[in-house]
This record gives structure tokens, C-alpha cells and sequence, in this order.
């Protein structure tokens, strides 16, 4: 195809390969295997903020009727892992020491994990939780952002290394900023968000023997979970197998192992039995991580007929008091636009609150909301566009890295959505455009992240029907991973998609990192494409040694092989046709199989390679009561190929339903008295409903980008959300006059 | 989940607790103990907490996708956890037990209900359907086949519960025009963020006309 397009429901497009599975309730999620003897757990939380626990007494729980145990610091069984060093087992993530499950008597945030009672019925375990009873000496704590601010931070990794990507950065002219002829100075506010994907946590841990683990866990990569546990339980890693088959949404909160997942593993030792633990719906708020609450100021100096002299970035991200959370919170204001002078400074705030964890866009989006947010303020400051004002400060290449885009196509992206939104309604002056009542206004922002890709691999077998069998560990959140995987290997073979099984979310199957960093693609797809082409030359070979009219094959291209009706054939030649079954039997196999892996190659240190997105939106403001109504987003991407479009435009219109809920909604406040989340359902954490969501326009360059890798794909899942809470904000200051630089954006911050 | 107990009176154990501790602990036990050799046995096979959740339990009886059902349930179960934890119809989702998200959402005499925010034995006699019970044999209800055409899903944690709804939705007549169905369908959250797609499948169905 390879051909720019909107989505529409015309084009031909697999539908999801899961699919069925997912409509009629039978796909399996974690909390979702019936295990004989299967025991259930329910946690204890911590209701202090700091200090450390007195006295736990589970005597009442332990009476309760179908408890099989209270555990507690006090008679966990030691983790060998824990024990080994200070350092917790892992690599992790994130700097620091990862919380240690029931290791020791300190509290260091409210809602921590201190317990968990293990019961026969869920409704048991639930009933004995309630009367676990903890004494604890309180100790003063600091969850308050702005109170504390002024103890953020330089991040460790960076005072060890100035190249870090989170140490302090500068291009050109330190100072350029006081001279600049038009200035802005601002400050940006993004308070702490939540993944709250719809399934809950969930981990069935299952000991099948001493030495033997299997958990049925909701993560982002089953590897990186097995080696954590594999460490952690000082096991061969072939001991540990986790499952992952379907996972419902993360967003980012399975690429770290939690604590609860080793209680849950805990218990299961302790009991001797398989055992359930499910997060409620509050502790999706304290124990699987979050967006920071982020602080940034912008200073940006440009020349008034539009040329971008200075920008100044700073930001300031919450992390806890034992693990240091950073993000790239300021990296596309060192590559976004064409400035010659640059300063960036990230700072990290240690509080007594959980750590934070890569929330979908991740600091990109953070970052976007201030600086599409200060490109917005320009504009209207140099009376030129924001659309106008961009391209005259556009990049052919990446100051940042000062390499070569590998591909960008951010220029078709504007011109697609800025016909679509009908951008030539929008009036410069904020308030002229109006439709009774309410004010109507237009806003457009940028996204941009890194075109990601790392090691996978993938096994395939052909079988004598021509059936093709896929497998990676790879997971799938949500995006349809399965469903692009069948598309590429069908592309690749000619074999037709309903023959085609991808397989995945289990350590057991061949390599693969965790679903994040929209790197899947662009990781597994080639992993799958070489696993085709290797299956296609032992097909060849095969074939040639036949002799004959075959013999043609031994010269045939790989590319050139392909199944077209069923038979193998050589592309565009009238070869012989061989029937796969056939071949075969004269070679006295059922079967041929391979396992392929692919990495990344050099071309990423002679080019950069980044995915870009330009998202518009028209609002509409009520003129009294402040109220907003998203009424149209067109979502354009450069994401190089797109294997599957159904899917990927579904990813692109949740990403823009992310986005609508980060500008206008969704906000997790702490009463600091407490340190204790004063949200934490979806009562009073709001997220994006069906009646907030319009109709969302997406449209995809679809240009191949090969030098990211052989698929051609860039990576789609954070440039779908990063730029559209900015273009929100954007719309709303269009609309009404008012520049809101604190998310989300509600009514009462209007009138 | 946690030791929420009330503060002030940290030593009074409640009522409930104090009666379901008397079951497992004293009495049955004590009531069985014809002979020592009885009570090893008993207490070896947890005997005593099984009649002491005998005792606990009320039937119930209910349809489920059309197969009538004889049941014993503690009266504290929710109808969810009835179908997830007991019956392995793990279809029917929990999003958050609160009934603020729509995807424990079934049909109960043909309405739409959350099944978290309903106790199971509140529903003697009665007629629940769940995802499971909507296809006929290989063949899909339509509207399963128009959530895979419009792909109005991606996890596919929230589907059964916007599915269930969905259905409701045109049967109650809110899925006249898509501004209804978005309003009739705000009970049922998709963090993936499918609504679009999920109006569109909707909307053919209605379009459709077929009797649902
Ligand atoms: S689980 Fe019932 S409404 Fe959320
Ligand atoms: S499909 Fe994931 S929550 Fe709706």
C-alpha cells in the first residue's frame, strides 16, 4: 500500500486475530485460571504515610473462619533474593531499592502493602483482611509537591554521568534567552495521573514444586518478570515461567515487578497452594505506579518576525523516597524544533508517596504539554499561526543528536490534519468564533518519540497443510500485537492469515523485552519476517534438490518465494507450483521449523530515528458555565509502515481518548494530612467516558522508514497520545482567551 | 482491603465475627465429637470450618445461559464473584467492584445489571445472561461480530461488559442516534479507549434492525 491514508472503514484490514476469543468472554486474563487447590489473598495496607509498624494483630483474622494465614514482615519466609545484598535482586528499572515485600517494619508511603491474608473464598480472605489490626509509630511525612519543591533533586544516574539524559543540557548560547526579542515565561503543572487500566492487578502464583514456579501474572514482558523472579527466588531462570497470555491494558504499570506480586508468590510458598491475589480498584492507586506529578517552566526567546532563538526547559518529577523515577520529560525540546539555544534541567522531588512508573507517552507527553503548550503562547505573542510558526522553525535534522532523520514526515502530517479540522475556521483572536452559547475553538500540538527497537525472536513452524505456527514471549496489552505478527508473516510468505497462529505472552516461547516504549513493531516484526525467510530457504533448498522444472528454485530470490493459493511458487515467473504436502512426503518430514532473532543494527548510530504525531482539536466552551465538549480530534502519524490499519488507528483514537483525559479530567489528590490519596475510584478519579470521546479522525503517512528497521515501522503507541492534551489546551485558550497552564482543565478554572 | 475497624472500640470484635468464630471453634465441632477418634479427624480434615460454611450458606437457585442451577452460596457473595470465583464464567469482568465501571455488567431477566453492586442471592429464580451465554454454538450473537468488524475493543478487558451493555442499550430504546448511545453507554469505561468504534458497532446493529 504504502500510500498516505485516513481511516476509513474501507480498506482492507485484518480483523483482530483474538478477536473472538475477546467477545465471547473466553480469553483468559491473569486472576482467570481456575487451579485446583487455588486459594485467594487479599492485602493489608499500611494508613500511615512514614515511620514504622509496632505491632500486627492478626489474631481475630487468624480465628476468622477459612483463613489459611496472616503474613506479615513479622513471619514472612525470608526471600533468598532480599537477603542476598542491600540491593534488591532485579535490575530495576529505576534507581534505588525497589520495595521489598513484608522484609521489614518500615512504612514508606500509605497504601503500602504490610500484610496479606490468605483464605479459602475470596470473600474470606476479604473478611479476615478487615481485621488485621496494626499499631505503628508515626513518623512526620512530606507528600506535598509544592510545599517541598525546593528539595528537588539532580537524579544519581545523572551526578554519575553528565551524559546522562536526565543531567543538565545546553546548546549554544547559555544566556541567549535575556536578549531575546519576544519572550515567554511560564510555568506548567501535571498533576499525578493513574494507569487504572480497566483489568485489575492480578498474579496467581502456583509453586508446582519446591523449585518450581509458574505465575499467571499481568505484566509487560514475560522474561523480564522471570528473570526478576528467577533472582529473587534464586532459581534457574527455566524454573520460572510466567504467563501472560492476555493482559487487560497497562499503559505502562506492568514494566515493574510490585510488590504484591511477590507476596502473592509469599502466600503460595507459605500455604502450599496456588494462590489469587487481585488489587482492588484503590490499590491500583498506591501499588503499581502512576504518572508524576510534574513541575516544568518554559522560557522561550524568538525574533519577531517568528524564528525561535532560546528555549529554556526545566522540570521537576515526583519520585519516592527509595526508588529514583526519571523520565525524558525535556528530550523533544532538545530535537523538536530548530532553536540554536537549548538549556534542559530535570530535577527528581523524593517524597513519601510510591514510585511513579512509565505512564503511556510517558515524559514525552509531560513534556509536550509545556512546550506545545509555550509554541501555542509564542504564536499568538508573534500574531504568525502555530501551525505557520512551527514550520518556520521546522528541523531537516536532529539538532539534538546532530544526525540525519531516518525518515520525517511531520510536514504531510500537517497539511492531512489541518484540512480535515478544518483549521481555516480558526480566527487568530481567542472568543471570535462562536456557535450560540458556546465558544468554539482550534488547537493543534506535536508529538514526537524515539522509533524504538530491541532484540526479539520468534520461532516458526510450517506444518505439511501449510499451517504456520508463530511464537515470541512478546505480550499484548492492547495494541494487537498477534493480529500485526499474522499480518507480517503473511506478507512475507503469501500464506493466507487465517493459516497463520501467532503465539505469545509466555517466558517459554523465544525472545522478547517487555511491550513499552512503542518498540514491538519494530522489534518482533522483524523477528517474524526473518523466521519467514528462513523457513522460505530451507523451502527452497528443499525443492531445488527435487531437480528438474524445480531446480530453478536453488537461483530463485527469497523475497522471490512465496505461497500463493496454497502452492509454493517463485514470484512473477511461471515456475513449477509445488505442493507443500507433497514435498513433504517425499522428504519424509511433517514438519520444518526455525528460531530467528534480529536486533538492532548500526544504522542507529548514523541516524536518528524518531516517530512523529500532530494532533488537532475543536472545543467547544460553554460561554457561562465553563463547560468543555471536545467535539472533533483528527490525529495524524508518521509511524512509517502500518502493517495493520484497523488495529493501529484503534491504537491512535486511545491515545486521543488518553489525551482528552489527561487535559480535561483526570487528577489523583493526596489530603496531605494524611499523605493518603483522597481519589481513588472512578467516582473521584475521572477518566475519559463514552459520552467525553467524539469522533476521532486518524490519519497515517505510511511511509516505510527501513533504516529503523526491516518492517519499516517507527512505533505508534505514545505518539498517539503525546501532543494532544497540549492541542486541547490550545483550543480551549482559542476558544475562551484563557491560558490554562495547570491540567486538567475544568469547568471552574474557566469562569 | 485493610484494618478498617472501627477505632474507637478496637477490642470489640463484632458481631459477625464473633458468631462466625463460635461456628468454626466450639460448638460443631463439640456437637460431632462422638468419639476422640472423630474429632482427630475432623479437625485433621477441616471439617469443622466446612460445616461451619455449610451452616453459613443458603441455596439458591438460578438460570444461567439457560441451564438451570442449584446452588449454595454464602449470602455475602456478589453475583460477580458467584460467576468468576464459583462458576468459572470468568467472561463477566471485574473492573472495580463499585459499580462505577461497567464491566461486570450482565443481564438479569433480559436488563442490563452490574454484577458487582448485586448480591447473588438477590436473584432467586431468576434469568441471568452472561457474555458466554450470547453466541449460538459457533455462531455469534451480532453484536459480538460487530465488535470484531469495527474493532471496538483492544485489551479486550472491558468488551463483555460494553457488549451486555451495548445489547441493553438498543433493547431499551437509548441507541436511537450516536449522541444516546454515547450518553446510554457512559456506564461502561474502555481505558483503551475504543468508543468510537464502539458507537459504530452499536450503531449498525441498531441500523440493522434485527430483534436482539
Ligand atoms: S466491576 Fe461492577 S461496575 Fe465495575
Ligand atoms: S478494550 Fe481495553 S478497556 Fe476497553
Amino acid at each position: 500500500m504504502n500510500e498516505a491514508f485516513f481511516d476509513k472503514k474501507d480498506y482492507k484490514s485484518l480483523d483482530r486475530v483474538d478477536g473472538r476469543l475477546k467477545v465471547t468472554g473466553a480469553a483468559r486474563y491473569s486472576a482467570e485460571y481456575q487451579l485446583s487447590g487455588l486459594v485467594y489473598a487479599v492485602l493489608v495496607e499500611s494508613k500511615i504515610a512514614k515511620g514504622t509498624i509496632k505491632s500486627i494483630d492478626s489474631k481475630a483474622a487468624e480465628r476468622a473462619p477459612g483463613v489459611l494465614a496472616v503474613i506479615s514482615h513479622v513471619n514472612a519466609i525470608k526471600v533468598p533474593g532480599y537477603q542476598t545484598s542491600n540491593q534488591h535482586p532485579s535490575e530495576p528499572p529505576v534507581n534505588g531499592q525497589p520495595l521489598r515485600a513484608f522484609y521489614d517494619n518500615n512504612v514508606y508511603y500509605n497504601g503500602q502493602p504490610v500484610a496479606v491474608v490468605v483464605a479459602s473464598t475470596l470473600e474470606k480472605a476479604q473478611y479476615g483482611a478487615s481485621l488485621v489490626k496494626i499499631q505503628y509509630e508515626k513518623e512526620q511525612h512530606k507528600t506535598d509537591f509544592d510545599a517541598n519543591m525546593e528539595s528537588a533533586v539532580l537524579p544519581a544516574q545523572a551526578k554519575k554521568n553528565p551524559k546522562s539524559p536526565v543531567a543538565d543540557y545546553s546548546r549554544g548560547d547559555k544566556n541567549a534567552f535575556a536578549n531575546a526579542p519576544v519572550k515567554i515565561d511560564a510555568e506548567y503543572v501535571l498533576p499525578t495521573e493513574v494507569h487504572n487500566p480497566m483489568e485489575l492487578q492480578a498474579i496467581t502464583a502456583h509453586w508446582e514444586a519446591e523449585d518450581k514456579l509458574t505465575v499467571y501474572d499481568k505484566v509487560q514482558g514475560t522474561q523480564p518478570t522471570q528473570k526478576q523472579f528467577a533472582k529473587e527466588w534464586n532459581l534457574p531462570p527455566e524454573n520460572v515461567k510466567v504467563i501472560a497470555t492476555f493482559v487487560g491494558g497497562a499503559f505502562g504499570n506492568g514494566l515493574h515487578n510490585w510488590p504484591h506480586e511477590t507476596a502473592a508468590i509469599i502466600a503460595a510458598k507459605q500455604v502450599k497452594k496456588p494462590v489469587k491475589l487481585v488489587l482492588t480498584r484503590e490499590q491500583m492507586f498506591t501499588m503499581v505506579g502512576y504518572r508524576p506529578y510534574t513541575w516544568q517552566k518554559i522560557q522561550m526567546g524568538a525574533t519577531k518576525d517568528g524564528k525561535l532563538v532560546a528555549i529554556n526547559h526545566e522540570s521537576v518529577g515526583q519520585t519516592s523516597s527509595y526508588e529514583e523515577f526519571t523520565e525524558s520529560t525535556l528530550q523533544q525540546t532538545r530535537m523538536m524544533y530548530a532553536s540554536p539555544n537549548i538549556n534542559t534541567r530535570y530535577r527528581i522531588l523524593k517524597l513519601d508517596v510510591s514510585t511513579p512508573i512509565w505512564m503511556r507517552g510517558p515524559g514525552e507527553a509531560t513534556g509536550a504539554f509545556a512546550l506545545e503548550s509555550a509554541m501555542d503562547e509564542m504564536a499568538f505573542s508573534l500574531n504568525i499561526d502555530p501551525i505557520e510558526f512551527r514550520l518556520m522553525n521546522y528541523t531537516d535534522s536532529d539538532p539534538d543528536k546532530q544526525l540525519p532523520w531516518s525518515t520525517k514526515y511531520l510536514k504531510e502530517c500537517y497539511d492531512a490534519g489541518k484540512e480535515k479540522i478544518g483549521w481555516e475556521k480558526r480566527k487568530m483572536q481567542p472568543g471570535s468564533v462562536r456557535s450560540g452559547e458556546w465558544l468554539v475553538g482550534y488547537g493543534m500540538g506535536t508529538g514526537t518519540f524515539g522509533a524504538n527497537r530491541g532484540v526479539a525472536a520468534v520461532r516458526a513452524e510450517l506444518d505439511a497443510e501449510g499451517n504456520l505456527l508463530m511464537q515470541c514471549a512478546i505480550t499484548d496489552i492492547g495494541p494487537g500485537t498477534g493480529t500485526a505478527m499474522v499480518q507480517i508473516a503473511s506478507n512475507t510468505t503469501g500464506i493466507a492469515t487465517d493459516k497463520i497462529t501467532f503465539q505469545l505472552g509466555n517466558s517459554q516461547f523465544p525472545k522478547a523485552g517487555n511491550q513499552g516504549g512503542s518498540s514491538t513493531v519494530n522489534s518482533v516484526g522483524p523477528a517474524v519476517q526473518a523466521a519467514c525467510n528462513a523457513l522460505k530457504e530451507q523451502l527452497k533448498t528443499m525443492i531445488a534438490s527435487n531437480g528438474g522444472s524445480q531446480a530453478a528454485f536453488a537461483s530463485a530470490k527469497t523475497d522471490d518465494i512465496l505461497f500463493v493459493n496454497g502452492q509454493i511458487q517463485i514470484a512473477g515467473s511461471d515456475s513449477a507450483k509445488v505442493d507443500i504436502g507433497t514435498l513433504f512426503k517425499q522428504n519424509n518430514i511433517r514438519k520444518i521449523e526455525t528460531t530467528q532473532e534480529s536486533k538492532p543494527d548500526e544504522n542507529r548510530n548514523k541516524y536518528s530515528m524518531y516517530a512523529f504525531s500532530m494532533h488537532f482539536a475543536e472545543v467547544h466552551v460553554h460561554s457561562l458555565t465553563g463547560q468543555i465538549r471536545v467535539k472533533k480530534v483528527v490525529c495524524c502519524a508518521d509511524a512509517g509502515t502500518i502493517i495493520s490499519p484497523k488495529t493501529a488507528a484503534n491504537q491512535m483514537i486511545g491515545g486521543a481518548t488518553g489525551g482528552i483525559g489527561m487535559a480535561l479530567m483526570e487528577s489523583a489528590i493526596i489530603d496531605h494530612r494524611f499523605g493518603r490519596y483522597v481519589t481513588k475510584d472512578f467516582a473521584e478519579y475521572h477518566v475519559p467516558v463514552h459520552a467525553d470521546v467524539p469522533h476521532v479522525e486518524v490519519f497515517f503517512v505510511n511511509k516505510p522508514d527501513t533504516l529503523a528497521d526491516p518492517v519499516g515501522s517507527k512505533g505508534l503507541g505514545e505518539i498517539a497520545i503525546i501532543g494532544v492534551a497540549p492541542a486541547i489546551a490550545n483550543a480551549i485558550f482559542n476558544a475562551t482567551g484563557k491560558r490554562i497552564r495547570e491540567l486538567p482543565i475544568t469547568p471552574d478554572k474557566l469562569i | 482491603m485493610g484494618d478498617n475497624h472501627n477505632p474507637d472500640q478496637p477490642e470489640n470484635e463484632s458481631f459477625a465475627e464473633s458468631r462466625r468464630n463460635f461456628l468454626k471453634n466450639s460448638s460443631l465441632l463439640t456437637a460431632i465429637a462422638v468419639t476422640p477418634g472423630v474429632v482427630a479427624k475432623a479437625a485433621e480434615n477441616d471439617l469443622g470450618e466446612k460445616i461451619a460454611s455449610a451452616f453459613e450458606k443458603v441455596p439458591l437457585k438460578m438460570e444461567i445461559n439457560g441451564v438451570k442451577q442449584q446452588l449454595s452460596v454464602e449470602p455475602r457473595v456478589t453475583l460477580l464473584d458467584l460467576l468468576r470465583e464459583q462458576l468459572n464464567l470468568t467472561g463477566t469482568k471485574k473492573g472495580c467492584d463499585y459499580g462505577q465501571c461497567g464491566a461486570c455488567t450482565v443481564h438479569v431477566n433480559g436488563q442490563r445489571v452490574l454484577s458487582c453492586l448485586s448480591l447473588a442471592v438477590m436473584h432467586e429464580g431468576q434469568k441471568i445472561t452472561t457474555i458466554e451465554g450470547l453466541a449460538k454454538g459457533d455462531q455469534l450473537h451480532p453484536m459480538q461480530e460487530a465488535f470484531i468488524k469495527h474493532d471496538g475493543f483492544q485489551c479486550g478487558y472491558c468488551t463483555p461488559g460494553q457488549i451486555m451493555s451495548a445489547i441493553a442499550c438498543i433493547r431499551e430504546g437509548h441507541a436511537e442516534n450516536e449522541a444516546d448511545i454515547r450518553e446510554f453507554m457512559s456506564g461502561n469505561i474502555c481505558r483503551c479507549g475504543a468508543y468510537p468504534n464502539i458507537v459504530d458497532a452499536i450503531t449498525e446493529v441498531k441500523n440493522n434492525g434485527q430483534k436482539l
